[in-house]
């Protein structure tokens, strides 16, 4: 018996191979090889997001799958290097880390390999690290987080408004689950909020963390703690489907961040879109160009983008969207609007942010600028990674 | 009629299936035993590879060997991981040959981790290199300890389940280290970055050579200790009997600490690399699993440091394979890389244990049966 299946397993292995080798006689475009290293797969909705337009931007410049590879779960440790240092042995012309704590690893195969373009996504260091291969890229997501909020207050309203409109300060509170307090985080939920509060001027916010980017059992139970303590809307910015599904499970509305969730609850999500920065990026390599130390994404560009409206979104939601986008691109709407939000009851007329990552923590730049009348927190202005950190009124960050 | 009955309900009550134990095989069947579970395993991976890709099981194989060998650095890598997992594996085996089963690796060694990078962050800069590396060794060496001899003190005392009590401390070390990593990164990031300072020199230019030696002379020691010397001895008996280790004198609890003392601090020089010599930082998952993977390759090594240099090169080419594997056949998750792992594993257990034992079915009568064991015998 054990011999007919070895027999049989053998016998598939050389039909197979034969036919793989005529199938795989074409002639491939070899131009460039490009990578993608992720910390997770794509189970994860932060990892996917980039997977999915790393192909579609690979397919859209030409690039064969065998001029392409995608790497998922790789740590945030030594294995980054290990992984980054051994696409660069093996003839990859530019290798791309789609995580936070990568970014250490992949300065250390830049210099390592000078020949070989190394890309970061929501790293803070290429423009102080002067390497010519060496480059960070983001996106303005606040604005998008910024539109998420304006739906999520439309949904309050719906729910809860009185017949002006009116939502009482019982219904007006909404949950953020957030991964880690870093300013990534922060930046994402103040704009959110901020977007909420221009439709429920009484809206708080009360965040709770997991500790982790993707931590569905935490994320889910962190979800659930806060529908529990009386948030009527629930977001965040963590990239396992536990805060949807306990959404889901409670039929609380929900507002997702990277791509839509599927669920029944679900309002909008908020996401970069990667592909106009892959396919510059991929570009640039092709040509020999240089490519931008720090490039940031906008709604203007493309990158940061709103996905269609759920089941659960509130009437007249789009209209309202469109008129906030056009708004947030022509520059007459700043999402950190110092008048819109205090810290400790007063308004914001000076800020200094930690732009320039040494390691000390040391906050150096003055980020609120007056512009046309405004004044505002320029975030993603002086690198692409956010640095907005700061805890406004009206949320509440409830730790461990 | 009535001795009829029974003996008809006798042949009735004998089950359709039993097992039988072997006679010890010699070990060049055994080796041939694996080898064929290795290929057949392999050679079924492959097809299930190829049915979710458009490549082909060729290609699986080219990808598996060239992912573990295909160039100096992975050769390198393979080797470290290697050494890694042994120097696991070898703090497990005193335990587990004490029949003390420590399911606590993770946490012994990101607490070995955890106390080196302490030393680093707090002392780096501070003291010259070489001072802080002693420090850290030490530091390392005391935090396993205790965290292998917290559940020894309480098996020995009060008799407490340490399967349970060391999984918890797991936990326990991963709360800790999440902790710290808050404290020290004042950003909220979670990460931290490498520390420049208390990293471990290179040996003659190559910085993997020391960890793979290190762990090397440890296995060797750890056979050794165990095979020639008295604690080998007591550990035996202590896993054998509890009650005649008593009866012949020995002291079962001291036995027990003693044990897992060795056990946790082994555990925690793993973890003394993972932070001077690897990563030079810390996460909550930088034990990367290898104190349960670690638990196979002793298993499979029947407890014998040296034969576990075999398994765990087995295991961490298995899986370096499967990374390269995972990027060539466009696999976006490790789903269908941990199937395959899942497999390989599967069937080189399954085989261990058909030499160990073989199935004999129910035949008409008890004299059948017997001729048929000494079939199986053979």
């Amino acid at each position: 018996m054990s011999k007919k299946i070895l027999s049989l397993v053998l016998v598939l292995v050389m039909l197979c191979s034969v036919a793989c080798t005529f199938s795989s006689c074409g002639g491939a475009n070899k131009d460039i090889k490009a990578a993608l290293i992720c910390l997770h797969g794509d189970s994860s909705t932060y990892d996917k997001n980039f997977i999915d337009a790393f192909k579609q931007a690979c397919a859209n410049k030409g690039l064969s799958e065998e001029n392409y590879t995608i790497i998922t779960d790789i740590p945030e440790g030594t294995e980054c290097y290990d992984k980054a240092a051994d696409f660069a042995d093996n003839g990859y012309d530019v290798v791309f880390a789609d995580s936070f704590g990568h970014e250490a690893y992949m300065i250390q195969a830049a210099k390592e390999f000078p020949k070989v373009q190394f890309c970061h996504a929501t790293g803070t260091k290429a423009h102080t690290e002067g390497l010519a291969n060496y480059q960070n890229a983001f996106a303005s997501i606040y604005e998008g987080r910024y539109l998420a909020g304006v739906a999520a207050g439309l949904k309050l309203v719906e729910l809860y408004g009185d017949a002006e409109g009116k939502v009482s300060d019982e219904n007006a509170k909404i949950g953020y689950v957030g991964a880690h307090p870093y300013a990534e985080v922060v930046s994402g939920y103040t704009s959110f909020y901020l977007g909420a509060k221009s439709v429920v001027p009484n809206a708080t916010m009360e965040v709770r963390y997991t500790g982790s980017w993707y931590d569905e059992t935490a994320e889910k139970t962190t979800a659930e703690a806060l529908i529990n303590a009386g948030c009527k809307l629930i977001s965040q910015h963590a990239d396992s489907m536990g805060a949807p599904t306990a959404c889901e499970n409670a039929n609380v509305p929900n507002v997702a961040y990277n791509g839509a969730t599927g669920k029944n609850t679900f309002v909008i999500a908020s996401r970069i879109d990667w592909v106009p920065y892959f396919e510059y990026m991929l570009d640039c390599v092709m040509k020999g160009e240089d490519i931008a130390a720090d490039w940031t994404g906008t709604l203007a560009n493309g990158a940061v983008k709103i996905t269609a409206l759920g089941n659960a979104a509130a009437a007249g939601t789009q209209e309202k969207l469109d008129a906030v986008a056009a708004k947030l691109k022509d520059g007459s709407l700043k999402v950190f609007d110092c008048a819109t939000f205090t810290v400790n009851g007063a308004n914001l007329t000076e800020y200094l942010a930690d732009v320039d990552d040494a390691g000390d923590f040391v906050p150096e730049t003055n980020v609120i600028k007056t512009e046309n009348g405004v004044t505002f927190f320029d975030e993603s202005a002086n690198r692409s990674a956010p640095y907005f950190d700061i805890r406004i009124d009206g949320i509440t960050e409830v730790k461990g | 009629m009535k001795n009829q009955q029974t003996k008809q309900n006798q042949i009735k009550k004998e089950p359709l299936l039993r097992l039988v134990k072997r006679d010890a095989l010699s070990a060049k069947k055994i080796i041939l035993i694996y080898a064929i579970a290795i290929v057949v395993s392999l050679l079924l991976s492959s097809v299930i590879c190829s049915l979710f890709s458009s490549k082909n099981p060729l290609d699986f194989f080219a990808s598996l060997f060239n992912g573990a060998l295909g160039s100096s650095r992975r050769i390198w890598l393979l080797l470290q991981d290697t050494a890694l997992l042994l120097g696991v594996a070898v703090a497990l085996v005193p335990a587990f040959k004490m029949k003390f089963w420590n399911l606590g690796g993770n946490g012994q060694i990101l607490v070995g981790c955890l106390a080196a990078v302490s030393c680093m962050f707090y002392l780096g800069g501070k003291l010259p290199d070489p001072l802080l590396i002693l420090l850290m060794t030490v530091a390392s060496i005391v935090a396993g300890a205790v965290w292998g001899v917290l559940p020894a003190i309480f098996k020995a005392l009060f008799g407490t389940n340490e399967s349970l009590f060391t999984l918890m401390l797991n936990y326990i070390a991963t709360g800790l280290v999440s902790m710290f990593i808050t404290i020290w990164v004042k950003s909220g990031s979670g990460v931290l970055e490498p520390i420049k300072f208390g990293n471990f020199p290179n040996l003659f230019g190559n910085k993997h050579l020391l960890t793979v030696l290190v762990f090397l002379i440890l296995a060797v020691m750890m056979y050794i200790y165990l095979k020639y010397t008295k604690h080998g001895y007591e550990i035996a008996v202590v896993g054998d009997s509890p009650n005649t280790a008593k009866y012949i004198g020995i002291d079962v609890r001291k036995v027990i600490i003693r044990t897992m003392v060795i056990s946790g601090a082994l555990a925690g020089i793993v973890g003394l690399f993972l932070a001077g010599g690897i990563h030079h930082t810390i996460s909550t998952a930088s034990a990367n699993n290898m104190g349960f993977t670690a638990i196979m390759a002793t298993w499979l090594a029947a407890f014998n440091p040296l034969i576990m240099i075999g398994t765990c090169f087995f295991i961490i080419f298995i899986s370096r394979g499967m990374v390269e594997v995972r990027g060539n056949f466009g696999f976006t998750n490790d789903s269908i890389a941990n199937i395959v792992i899942g497999l390989v594993y599967f069937c080189v257990i399954a085989c261990s244990f058909f030499i160990t034992y073989h199935v004999v079915f129910r035949q008409g009568s008890a004299k059948n049966v017997k001729t048929d064991e000494k079939k199986g015998d053979k």
